[in-house]
């Protein structure tokens, strides 16, 4: 359990550190601008920035594939971006590890993004994907680790859906 | 930009060109890119793929940045190629010195059918290459340019990309080991990451 007032994303990032992760490969999202920061701040860990999500998972195996460790941190809307990309780490029995926060869910204002929102975790299923819904900030950090755990040791792809009701609903000025 | 100028023999070129590997590692796009290198005689350095359209260049970039004393190739298709254009943004952004690119670009879908690709029209790869922060871009259309290209691709410092105007042959299929599980066990068992 972290300490009173901690934020998930340094949870996160600790997680990261003690398993020894050298690259993460996102396209930003709102609610992991303090996790991306700490990352662009830590000169053992690589961030990538992607022109689209799919690319992350390509990344992702090919580190693997070279002695490397890495995770794709993205949007939920981005999940709808990777699906066909999933195939690549199932294929070369890679692990393939996401942490995606979630729009079109938990007082979403843009109903633009509830389609694939409300899509993430079907769409990631079908591709074989374990998924790790997080309702409270608390339990993030201990997802994560856990996800990364099964997806480093059982060569599997994990995905850890961080809630929207954890990392806020944007609401453009109007609410 | 026209077929007229697609006149190198791929198997063969492909074959001379990683005569000049040496420890480079080759991974290649889905398709013919597959079939050539497998063609020119096996290695578990190289990685082949039979999927994932568009995510040549990515995978090979993790594996160079996993990899920075290694110089890393990519061979892919212009079909291919253009699935992940945005991937070469990410590659200059990077700026891997140890990473490679060559297009094999005979202007059509070569495994589909023979339709007409987008490089057949006005779409330039070097050119993009170029725009988005690669060192250097170099397209061929020789078929005795491959001592000068092995050059440019195995020793530049990178990111660097070639484009080679391959024509549409036929070819005697050649295919290389499927199972992608041993394909990643024997490439990261030649890296020493696991137990042959």
């Amino acid at each position: 359990m972290p300490p009173p007032g901690s934020h998930w994303s340094l949870e996160v990032f600790r997680a990261m550190q003690a398993r020894n992760f050298t690259l993460v490969c996102t396209v930003p999202d709102g609610g992991l601008t303090n996790l991306l920061n700490l990352i662009e701040a830590d000169d053992r860990i690589g961030l990538v920035t992607l022109s689209t999500e799919e690319e992350g998972i390509g990344i992702a195996t090919g580190c693997w594939l070279g002695g490397g460790r890495a995770m794709i941190a993205m949007q939920s809307s981005g999940v709808g971006n990777c699906i066909n990309a999933l195939g690549l780490p199932l294929a070369y029995r890679a692990p393939c590890l996401m942490l995606v926060t979630m729009r079109g869910q938990w007082g979403e204002f843009n109903p633009w993004q509830v389609p694939m929102g409300q899509a993430t975790r079907p769409a990631l299923e079908a591709m074989g994907v374990r998924c790790f819904s997080v309702e409270r900030p608390e339990e993030v950090g201990e997802t994560f680790a856990a996800a990364a755990d099964l997806a480093f040791n059982s060569r599997t792809s994990a995905a850890v859906l961080v809630s929207q009701r954890i990392v806020g609903a944007k609401g453009f000025g109007q609410q | 930009m026209t077929t007229a100028t697609n006149t190198i023999a791929r198997r063969a070129f492909v074959a001379e060109l990683l005569r000049h590997r040496g420890d480079a590692l080759i991974a290649t796009g889905l398709g013919s890119a597959t079939w050539d290198c497998f063609a020119a005689g096996d290695s578990p350095e190289y990685l082949y793929s039979w999927g994932g359209m568009g995510l040549a260049v990515p995978t090979a970039l993790g594996l160079a940045l996993a990899q920075p004393g290694r110089r890393v190739l990519t061979i892919t298709g212009d079909g291919e190629m253009l699935m992940g254009l945005g991937s070469l943004a990410v590659v200059g952004d990077q700026a891997p010195r140890n990473f490679a690119v060559l297009v094999l670009d005979n202007e059509k879908f070569g495994e589909t059918g023979r339709q007409r690709g987008l490089t057949a029209g006005r779409a330039d790869i070097a050119a993009v290459a170029k725009a988005v922060g690669f060192t250097e871009t170099l397209t061929v259309t020789e078929q005795g340019a491959t001592a000068a290209l092995a050059r440019f691709l195995f020793t530049e410092p990178g990111p660097v990309l070639a484009v080679a105007k391959v024509a549409v042959t036929e070819d005697p299929w050649a295919l290389p080991e499927k199972d992608g599980a041993t394909l990643a066990h024997r490439f990261r068992a030649a890296l020493g990451l696991e137990k042959p």
